[in-house]
């Protein structure tokens, strides 16, 4: 206990070190955020659910704080239910003969510089027979009242504002959505900021009939992490790519270097042929085109991250680490203290397992926290080649998939730069901290 | 094992004599070299198909090959114009089922495998399902010949800027431990915890996408220029980008290790020696600290570039750099088996190549390095 104090405190003593715990400590705590608030099955519905889940969400929006850069205001997103309430008033008054009528309004302030992509309305009705009739009417700043639209909803309806031709007729433009949002007397081409308000008045002709809207409007900007070519919202793969990005590079960090580990203490424990045949297969290792055979499992068999965790660790067992450890283990081999065991009769077993191997755990940790980030990446370059787990949100399928769009050319740069600093923070925080250690538990590095 | 049939050959006296030369011992050594070298690319690659073929793909490449060869030579013989299509496709069929009898497709797979060891050590690699070479052959062997010296300039260029930057950049810091630039180079170490590609994406949006000095990718402009010249500027131009971010992925972290490992070697008996005579700081690096070493950087150097090798087919990818990589990224798209399967194989005999040379270049420094019974005679 006292010798985990004392290595802890050696630890703190690098700044490197701090760093990179921090942002360890900083993905932990984004995964276990993402794994607590999004479960799995709500995750991958989202990730793979369609259209129906994501029609809320603009196409290649950008974050909303990009706002915060830019003296021009882009609109931000967002979508609010007369279900949910959120803002939206919804009155109903009983009127006669089985009709009602249903006002829903909604005010919002509007303090960008630029038109929103789209203005949308979802109806959602339920009756028998008789159809609900609806009217929509727009309120701007300075109270001037604009009819929208007066039509009869069927049991599911969505009304684009700019794509209505009667609209457009009526407003004498193409462009309905500036229309909405410019003073018509006014030269400047410039929405007014202001509150303006929507207002849908219903009248249902049945005793049980209702009508609940959504309004969405689609800006050019979109939450916290912005969306992509499906409308998908970016926040959810960000989120849900830190755990697994973490647990296939801290399993295939682990697997690899223990493995490793207890086949060269195998190997040269029992010497003869089987260290022979160890250094062999390290040799054939060494050409076998470790990336090219990975592509070819995950075209021919399966891209289930499992299965490639499983390859990659495989395939890397036997590295050049392996002699490495081997050099090592000769030496301890020799030892007084593995004498003195052989002597009093220990089977091979305890000799490897507990005498030889604990021994070298100083040389252990530092290289399994410095291989992490290179596993973590191995990840993301198989999705940046479309070889990725199809179900799980990843950074590197994002990544994959902005490229697919060409988001660099387009000028899309957050689209790539979101994952990218996600994963230069697991990539850093690992390598710093692998840094201070193998200083630490190789004392020889020390004074350099 | 390989020592004693070249010792067989050559007579006692003269082989003593001949062991001396610094040629003949590097040719010696290289010769072994070769064969146990040769002998681990062939399993490497035998390990390959076995892979391959463990869901049939290497299989399926050869069916398709033959029938699409039958079919052929049937459909463009004038003495089989006169029969009826039935009557044709029945002898497409009696032809393809002698054909894969012929090529002991029928047989188990272990007879099978070693036929298809000797077709992929003679690259004889099967036809293309969907990609075209650009001379407009579904040969997979030209296909991927054509894009190899894409990636074999791009290595070339990378890897050894690479090396001589850094060693020399290290010796530099080695002489002036402590200073601030060393600092910053301890500290910028862990960047190379990233791959290639990723350092990629950030050159191209810095200066492809926001200053626009440097293309987004490619290997020349489009059109490409007309003289010779032009054309290799632009290929230099296009060269830029990739080669910096091979580079930057590896950079610090060589230049660390090579650091540490020079101030290791310069606290020796023989360099602080060197040090009292007062020879002179460039002398005593050159001749007591990078000499010595010269085997292990080698060594270290033969492992990156290694390592680099692999990563290419993504840095290609992103930089749509017309070499192998980016041909086997594209092969996954179209799911062109016998192009992965190819490309797979030729990354495993560039790999024995790169691993051969480097231990030539190890032979001809290393003058303690002897064939493995040299001496035990």
């Amino acid at each position: 206990m006292s010798a985990l104090i004392k290595s802890t405190r050696d630890l703190l003593r690098y700044p490197s070190a701090i760093i990179g715990l921090l942002s360890i400590g900083a993905l932990l705590a984004i995964s276990a955020y993402a794994l607590v608030t999004i479960p799995y099955s709500e995750a991958t519905r989202l990730w793979r659910g369609g259209e129906d889940v994501w029609y809320q969400n603009p196409k290649y929006a950008p974050p909303a704080w990009m706002n915060f850069f830019s003296n021009e205001k882009q609109p931000v997103s967002f979508a609010v239910s007369s279900k949910e309430g959120g803002g939206m008033t919804k009155t109903v008054t009983v009127g006669e003969q089985n009709t009602s009528t249903i006002l829903i309004t909604y005010s919002f302030d509007y303090a960008y510089d630029k038109f929103p992509q789209e203005l949308i309305l979802y109806f959602k009705s339920s009756f028998q027979d008789k159809l609900p009739f609806v009217s929509v009417a727009w309120i701007t700043p300075s109270g001037e009242r604009i009819r929208i639209a007066d039509l009869a909803v069927d049991r599911t309806q969505t009304f684009r504002i700019s794509q209505d031709q009667k609209l457009q007729k009526r407003l004498k433009t193409e462009d309905v959505l500036p229309a909405l949002f410019v003073e018509p007397k006014s030269e400047s081409a410039s929405p007014v900021k202001g509150t303006y308000q929507i207002e849908i008045s219903a009248v249902t002709f049945e005793p049980d009939a209702d009508v609940d809207v959504e309004f969405v409007m689609h800006g050019t900007l979109y939450g916290p992490a912005g969306t992509d070519q499906y409308r998908r919202d970016l926040m959810l793969p960000l989120l849900w790519g830190t755990p697994i990005a973490l647990a296939f590079g801290l399993l295939a960090a682990l697997g690899t270097s223990l493995l490793t580990m207890i086949i060269a203490a195998i190997g040269s424990w029992y010497g003869g042929w089987i260290d022979e045949l160890i250094q062999r297969i390290t040799e054939i290792n060494l050409v076998l085109p470790f990336l090219a055979i990975l592509i070819m499992v995950g075209t021919f068999y399966s891209r289930s991250i499992w299965v490639i965790l499983g390859v990659t660790v495989l395939l890397s067992i036997f590295s050049g680490q392996i002699k490495t450890y081997r050099a090592v283990f000769m030496q301890s081999k020799v030892s007084p203290y593995i004498e003195a065991a052989r002597a009093y009769g220990t089977t091979d077993r305890r000799i490897i397992f507990s005498y030889l191997i604990p021994r070298m755990i100083p040389l252990l940790i530092p290289a399994l926290v410095s291989s992490v980030p290179t596993f973590v990446f191995l990840e993301a370059s198989l999705a940046v080649l479309g070889l990725g787990d199809p179900v799980l949100p990843t950074w590197g399928k994002v990544i994959e998939n902005a490229f697919a769009d060409g988001a660099l050319y387009r000028g899309l740069y957050y689209w790539v730069l979101e994952p990218a600093v996600l994963l230069m923070l697991t990539g850093l925080g690992f390598a710093m901290l692998g840094f201070a250690l193998d200083r630490i538990f190789n004392p020889r590095l020390r004074d350099i | 094992m390989a020592t004693e049939t070249i010792t067989a050959t050559t007579g006692q006296a003269k082989r003593e004599a001949f062991a001396h030369t610094t040629l003949g011992r590097v040719l010696r050594y290289s010769l072994v070299r070769l064969v146990t070298l040769g002998v681990t690319v062939v399993i490497g690659i035998y390990l390959t198909i076995l892979i391959a073929n463990m869901g049939g793909y290497v299989d399926t490449i050869m069916r398709n090959e033959i029938r699409d060869n039958t079919t052929q030579s049937i459909l463009a013989n004038p003495a089989f114009r006169s029969l009826t299509p039935e009557a044709r496709e029945k002898l497409i069929q009696e032809k393809i089922a002698l054909e894969e009898k012929r090529l002991g497709l029928d047989k188990p797979f272990i007879s099978r495998s070693i036929k298809y060891l000797v077709n992929a050590l003679t690259l004889n690699l099967g036809r293309a399902i969907n990609m075209n070479s650009d001379s407009g052959s579904r040969q997979v062997r030209l296909i991927l010949l054509e894009r190899l010296p894409a990636t074999l300039l791009l290595a070339g260029t990378a890897d050894l800027i690479l090396f001589f930057s850094s060693v020399f950049i290290a010796l530099g810091l080695s002489r002036r431990y402590g200073s601030l630039l060393d600092k910053i180079t301890i500290a910028l170490s862990p960047t190379s915890s990233a791959p290639p590609w990723f350092y990629g994406i950030f050159l191209i949006l810095i200066f492809a996408g926001i200053l626009h000095v440097l293309p987004f990718g490619g290997l020349v402009d489009s059109p490409p220029p007309e003289t010779s010249f032009g054309y290799g500027l632009s290929v230099l131009k296009h060269l830029i980008l990739p080669a910096s971010a091979i580079i930057i992925s590896s950079f610090f972290l060589s230049v660390y290790n090579w650091r540490t490992f020079f101030l290791i070697y310069s606290s020796e008996d023989y360099v602080d020696m060197a040090r009292a005579k007062g020879l002179p700081a460039r002398d005593i690096e050159r001749r007591y600290i990078l000499r010595p070493t010269l085997p292990t950087i080698i060594t270290n150097f033969a492992l990156l570039v290694i390592s680099l090798w692999t990563g290419f087919t993504i840095t290609e990818t992103v930089f749509l750099w017309p070499g192998l990589g980016r041909t086997l990224f594209q092969a996954i798209g179209l799911y062109d088996t016998p192009v992965i399967v190819g490309s797979t194989i030729v990354y495993a005999y560039m790999l024995g190549i790169t691993v051969f040379l480097l231990d030539f270049v190890y032979a001809l420094v290393d003058p303690r390095v002897k064939v493995g019974g040299g001496n035990q005679q």
